[in-house]
């Protein structure tokens, strides 16, 4: 009972017990909603899928049903990444704690009595528990967001820090990390007023099947920001998480940080702002490129950082040595390459689409418009995750052959399956109806390839980890008593400031 | 042999270094090979009529034949608006089948309300020339709304003569549909092409609304109005679309892998067992097989719209309410039509 104890006090009271946990989930509703479509259809998976753990699929109610997924997916990226910024940003223990608790069992909520609601029968308590859930995600978001609040004088920098900061010292990091969790909030809420309308005024669609609608709501343009700038958010998140991994600083980080607030300011700005501005795209246009500048600013840097500390023991590194640094360890350089590889499968194509739109995509059958549209957002959802799972990797400690090999099929099957999906969306540029079936073939394979590899390795990975907290000293017990020590290191600091604190009102008091 | 002996002693736990790394080549060339293989056979061009002659079959549904819907209240789009169309009116049992439309340009070109030869085409910002047949269109009114594209008065491709996928042949002036595919559906006809056909027999497109009732009727089930013109739920044999494995799918390529109209009637074809799919009304291919141009012009946009998905589409697209939409210009082998009067 001890030993279970233990494990549990690991999964929910540490960061990588968390993560992992959350990791597991989202495997789980991958594994498992992931045979309702697709190939898995004429293969019979999803017959043995809804017969098997007894799902009720009403044709009628799919669209939100996969909206439900997506939410519960949504909600536990959310929860991931919000445990690694309490882990990583400074803050109190007790903000620390409250916040990953909140958030916890709010996504945990959300995702149980959402999935049960939608696949296995409107009971309405399940529903009104959904909301629950995710209102507690939403409130642990104000949580993080007074945590993160950049102004606080003790999380303030010094003169001569090499990171961004403002005059008075405000960390413009922090400010960064602080403003993608306002803006968040906001673009739930967006979300969140729609929702209330639902079956009020307000019906369930896919943005996809709307995008050619001449009359759009406002309610359908609510929801049609909240979801491009969620998905926008995330990515902005896990970049300033990976950032402050890699210890971005200096200059560029000092141009960065600023480029990143007002990009996401502009973007967020932007997406909502489709539901009363004709021109909302051109704010769009002009927030995003300062998120990627921001984003490339961090590659620039972190690049340059990898070559310089694989390349230390040489006076003049040749190319090829200063390529073999680089190259020389998959994790740390996958980020920064999967963000760079973003251009090509996801801002490329959506700036492409934006630019040919009358010329090209809308002389397609729309159907072939829904196919690029679902596609960009699948690979930027799917690039992002690659991303949280090579931090989460180098976080668990994969060392050696294993974290090589690891490291580079999540980087090259992942960019095959997402290049190949971007060629499929775009496949009627180069060939026609009547003869794309060889290049159909040809693609879905490799997508289905790449994605095969990657969800292996992952299993491999989990497996290994649920291995290991079946050893006694295994290497969730060196996590957690590492974690314990920072947390316990911490909390004395704190501690002992509060102390000073309280002696320094006494002292106050007894002038 | 060595093969064989490399495993064996990887087993035993014998493994020399030297075994381990012939085994690693070994394992490396024979997952590059399967790759290759892989890749390959997926490359590999599909098999093209001349390869594969598709069997003609009948499944003994009538294409001139129509049916009745009557007046009243019905289920519309996906959220069941209940929708009352005031009228009755009457709708093809089929789409409109290959040889049908050859006769119909045949009687179009002596009339002199269709001429062959080469047709400017525009769409989006571009116009292209094609060959084909093509007749007049006095044009749509413009609204000059954001994205709308004004379709001007003027000659309108019908079908392109010289595309690959067209299952008509034309010789010396005389149109005939390919023996094979005479009672499929007809493909590769723009929206101009299938009013056209609609309103020299004094027909028209049906609305959305019009093929909606058609293709779902009055009825509700588990709450909702049908989602398929047969019921609720979708099998295999229902209808001719991504995961049918019909008797048609490899015939895909060229001429495309669509049923003969009225196909999934409930009989076997050799060996194909289908299931009896019709509609309320009596109506086939309500769902699969190949889009339907239905004949709306909203205001404020230049799209048609499509119903009914098609052999290329998974069943979701084959739900009653699905659309997919397309300028008027269009044309492609998974679209066809069927009128109503």
């Amino acid at each position: 009972m001890q030993e279970l104890s233990k494990r549990l006090d690991y999964l929910f009271r540490s960061t990588r017990g968390l993560t992992l946990v959350a990791l597991v989930v989202v495997s789980i509703i991958t594994a498992i909603f992931g045979t309702l479509s697709g190939p898995m259809v004429e293969w019979g998976v999803r017959d043995l899928t809804v017969n098997g753990l007894g799902m009720k699929l009403l044709e009628a109610e799919r669209e939100g049903r996969i909206i439900m997924l997506y939410h519960t997916i949504a909600m536990t990226i959310l929860a991931i990444e919000v445990y690694f910024m309490t882990e990583v940003l400074p803050m109190k223990r007790y903000e620390q704690v409250m916040i990953n608790g909140t958030i916890t069992v709010g996504y945990l909520t959300a995702v149980i009595f959402g999935l049960l609601f939608s696949y296995w029968g409107h009971n309405f308590t399940f529903h009104g528990l959904f909301l629950v859930g995710q209102s507690l995600v939403f409130f642990a978001g104000i949580l993080l967001m007074v945590a993160l609040s950049p102004w606080k004088k003790e999380y303030r920098l010094e003169k001569d820090s090499p990171y961004a900061h403002t005059k008075g010292g405000v960390d413009m990091e922090r400010m960064a990390f602080f403003v993608m969790a306002l803006a968040a909030l906001i673009s739930a809420s967006f979300g969140a007023v729609t929702g209330s309308f639902w079956s009020n005024g307000h019906e369930t669609f896919l943005g996809e099947d709307l995008i050619r609608a001449a009359h759009k709501t406002l309610l359908q343009k609510a929801i049609i920001g909240h979801l491009h700038i969620m998905l926008t958010l995330v990515a902005v998140g896990i970049t300033l998480i990976v950032g402050h991994w890699m210890k971005f600083k200096g200059i560029l980080h000092k141009i960065a940080m600023p480029t990143m607030v007002l990009g996401i300011i502009g973007t967020t700005f932007g997406a909502l702002s489709v539901v009363w501005l004709e021109w909302a795209h051109n704010i769009i246009y002009v927030g995003s490129t300062f998120i990627m500048m921001a984003a490339l600013f961090y590659v620039i840097y972190a690049w340059d950082m990898l070559i310089k500390e694989g390349t230390a023991g040489i006076k003049k590194p040749n190319f090829f040595q200063k390529m073999g640094a680089l190259l020389k360890d998959p994790l740390k350089f996958g980020p920064g390459w999967q963000m760079v590889f973003m251009n090509f499968t996801v801002s490329g194509v959506g700036i492409f689409l934006a630019v040919k739109l009358e010329e090209i995509f809308r002389v397609w059958p729309h159907r072939e418009e829904r196919i690029t549209l679902t596609g960009h957002w699948h690979i930027l959802a799917a690039l992002i995750a690659t991303i949280i799972l090579m931090y989460f990797a180098d976080l668990s400690g994969l060392k050696g052959k294993v974290r090589q090999w690891f490291g580079w099929l999540l980087i090259i099957m992942s960019d095959i399956a997402f290049a190949s999906a971007t060629i499929f969306s775009m496949k009627r540029l180069f060939v026609d109806e009547i003869n794309q079936q060889g290049t159909v073939n040809t693609l879905m394979l490799l997508i289905d390839l790449g994605l095969g590899v990657i969800l292996i390795a992952l299993a491999m990975f989990l497996i290994w980890r649920l291995y290991d907290l079946f050893q006694a000293k295994g290497y969730w017990h060196k996590e957690f008593s590492t974690e314990k020590k920072l947390s316990a290191e911490a909390e004395i600091i704190e501690q002992k400031r509060k102390l000073e604190e309280l002696n320094a009102i006494l002292k106050e008091v007894s002038k | 042999m060595k093969w064989t002996l490399s495993l064996m002693s990887l087993r035993e736990g014998r493994s020399s270094r030297r075994s381990n790394l012939l085994i690693r080549s070994r394992l490396l060339r024979a997952a590059a090979l399967a790759m290759t293989l892989l890749i390959l056979t997926a490359c590999a061009p599909a098999p093209s009529i001349g390869a594969i002659t598709p069997p003609f079959i009948d499944p003994g549904v009538d294409p001139e034949s129509w049916a009745v819907v009557s007046a009243g209240e019905f289920p519309y789009g996906q959220h069941d608006h209940m929708t009352n169309v005031e009228y009755d009116y009457e709708i093809m049992v089929t789409d409109v089948t290959n040889e049908q439309y050859s006769r119909f340009l045949n009687e179009a070109i002596a009339a002199g309300t269709i001429s062959v030869g080469e047709v400017e085409v525009e769409a989006g910002e571009q116009a292209w020339a094609v060959e084909g047949a093509y007749g007049s269109y006095p044009g749509d009114p413009f609204d000059g709304y954001k994205h709308e594209e004004e379709i001007k008065a003027g000659d309108k491709l019908y079908v392109p003569t010289q595309a690959e996928g067209l299952r008509l042949t034309e010789a010396g002036g005389v149109f005939s549909s390919i023996p094979e595919y005479a009672n499929h559906p007809m493909t590769m006809v723009t929206w101009f092409g299938a009013n056209a056909y609609c309103e020299y027999y004094d027909l028209r497109l049906p609305s959305e609304i019009e093929w909606e009732k058609a293709a779902r009727g009055t009825e509700f089930a588990s709450g909702y109005g049908m989602p398929f013109p047969w019921g609720e739920h979708i099998e295999r044999n229902n209808a001719n679309y991504y995961s049918s494995s019909d008797l048609f799918e490899k015939m895909y390529g060229k001429l495309g892998n669509t049923t003969p109209v009225g196909f999934f009637n409930g009989k076997t074809y050799e060996g194909y067992e289908t299931l009896n799919s019709v509609s309320p009304y009596g109506l086939y291919d309500m769902a699969g097989n190949v889009w339907q141009w239905t004949g709306d012009d909203y205001p404020d946009q230049h799209y048609r719209y499509m119903r009914g998905g098609s052999f290329y589409t998974y069943e979701v697209d084959l739900r009653v309410w699905k659309n997919n939409s397309a300028g008027p210009q269009y044309y492609s082998p998974q679209v066809g039509f069927r009128c109503a009067r």
